[in-house]
């Protein structure tokens, strides 16, 4: 029933990853499977519309709009959804908020789950075998590989993306910028700061503390 | 036992290393793998549980070696013959002749619309929901698909016959070790569990953490 075979199917394709891939797209192209122009759209639309700049965008308004940041922590799904916001491995969202007790870390230990209509395409580290195996077990020495060192008195809570719902980090507004506007703090909210790997920047550049 | 896939908790794999904010591809054929695989999907013939267990039952052989874009080449070339797309002939020596596109062939008009619709996986569903925001709840003894011998789950090894509490019910959605092997949705209901690091690992780096997982109705039983 799980279909094990010792004859995969797979191995009669060229073994050079980039000819393997260029097979398969001839392959499915020549069979009417497979539209080039759509292959170029999905890769446009990865590379220029959907990416973190989303999620920086609901962040720095969850900073700057106390009632907007109550809403997203009570029904992320809906409030971004109507930012337009929404769409594959982004159905269901939920945002989790650091504070001075909690530090909250997004991993999938089981594939590479990430909320794509808010970060776009994980990064490679992300999908890597050792993220995955280390960042329940050791989530403060993961840290430490990104230059991230928690106080003791911050509990960290690593989310395993297990199911079909998506988090989200939503990280602490790094002190200094109190007058500053949404679009001068969007410029701080990293990708990494979302996923839980990073702090906010500071206005001078530095990581927060 | 559980596959090569589950490996939260393993030891050997070596630091992570961080890449600069911005790099999304490693190679160009990265891409195309990326592109390639959303655009057969769209053909319907399978779905995501399908495709994630496909990735799976590589042979662990196949797994360790394979990098992250070709354990997703080596799933679809696997489900393509499956579902009758392609044939083995055709992987091997390519196709015997042009044809037009089908019917269900993802068009570059409609990329955008079909990657906004997305696919929720919530489901109604008759099973009760049994559990409460901070019911204490164990986790199933054996990380195993109990409908299909070495069949498709979602609960972790690290995180199997441990005791955790309720965060939240995400409401009732279908079930991976079901639709995996297309034995229907079987929705049930979803929740966030949160397990003390000290109830999972014997090296805790501290004593507060925990990991949290969102696991099935049935995967749970009262603490």
């Amino acid at each position: 029933m799980p279909h094990d075979h010792s004859d995969h199917p797979h191995s009669l394709l060229p073994p050079d990853p980039a000819l393997r891939i260029k097979a398969l797209e001839t392959l499915l192209t020549r069979k009417g499977l497979v539209d080039p122009a759509a292959l170029d759209a999905i890769i446009d639309t990865y590379e220029t519309k959907i990416g973190p700049q989303n999620g920086a965008h609901v962040v720095a308004r969850a900073w700057s709009d106390p009632a907007f940041k109550a809403a997203l922590l009570e029904d992320a799904t809906a409030v971004v959804r109507a930012l337009g916001y929404y769409g594959r491995q982004g159905e269901h969202m939920v945002v989790v908020e650091n504070t001075e007790d909690v530090h909250n870390m997004v991993v999938c230990t089981l594939c590479s789950c990430y909320p794509w209509p808010l970060l776009g395409i994980p990064p490679g580290w992300y999908k890597s075998d050792a993220y995955r195996a280390r960042a329940v077990r050791a989530p403060r020495a993961v840290l430490a590989e990104f230059g991230v060192t928690l106080p003791r008195e911050t509990a960290v809570r690593v989310w395993d993306s297990t199911a079909e719902v998506r988090y989200l980090v939503l990280p602490q507004r790094p002190d200094g910028t109190e007058g500053l506007d949404e679009t001068a703090l969007k410029g701080l909210v990293t990708r990494d700061s979302m996923i839980g790997t990073a702090l906010a920047r500071r206005p001078d550049g530095a990581a927060a503390p | 036992m559980t596959r090569m896939h589950d490996m939260g908790g393993r030891y050997g794999d070596g630091p992570v290393i961080p890449e600069p904010e911005g790099v999304l591809f490693d190679a160009e054929w990265h891409k195309r793998a990326l592109a390639v695989t959303l655009a057969a999907g769209a053909h319907g013939a399978w779905n995501i549980d399908v495709s994630r267990h496909a990735r799976e039952r590589l042979s662990p052989a196949d797994y360790g070696r394979f990098s992250y874009y070709e354990k997703w080449m080596a799933a679809l070339a696997d489900l393509l013959v499956e579902a009758d797309l392609v044939s083995r002939t055709e992987l091997a020596e390519g196709a015997q002749a042009d044809a037009a596109p089908v019917p269900t062939t993802l068009t570059a008009d409609r990329v955008a619309a079909v990657l906004a619709a997305g696919g929720p996986a919530t489901r109604p569903s008759d099973v009760p929901q049994l559990f409460h925001a901070c019911d204490a709840v164990r986790t199933r003894k054996i990380a195993a698909n109990v409908l299909v011998d070495g069949g498709h789950t979602r609960l972790p090894a690290y995180a199997a016959g441990v005791t955790g509490r309720i965060l939240r019910c995400h409401g009732t959605h279908l079930l991976p070790d079901s639709s995996a092997h297309r034995l229907g949705d079987a929705a049930e209901p979803l929740y966030a569990v949160a397990v003390r690091a000290v109830e999972l690992w014997s090296h805790p780096e501290h004593p507060e953490d925990e990991v949290v997982l969102d696991l099935w109705q049935s995967y749970l039983e009262p603490a």
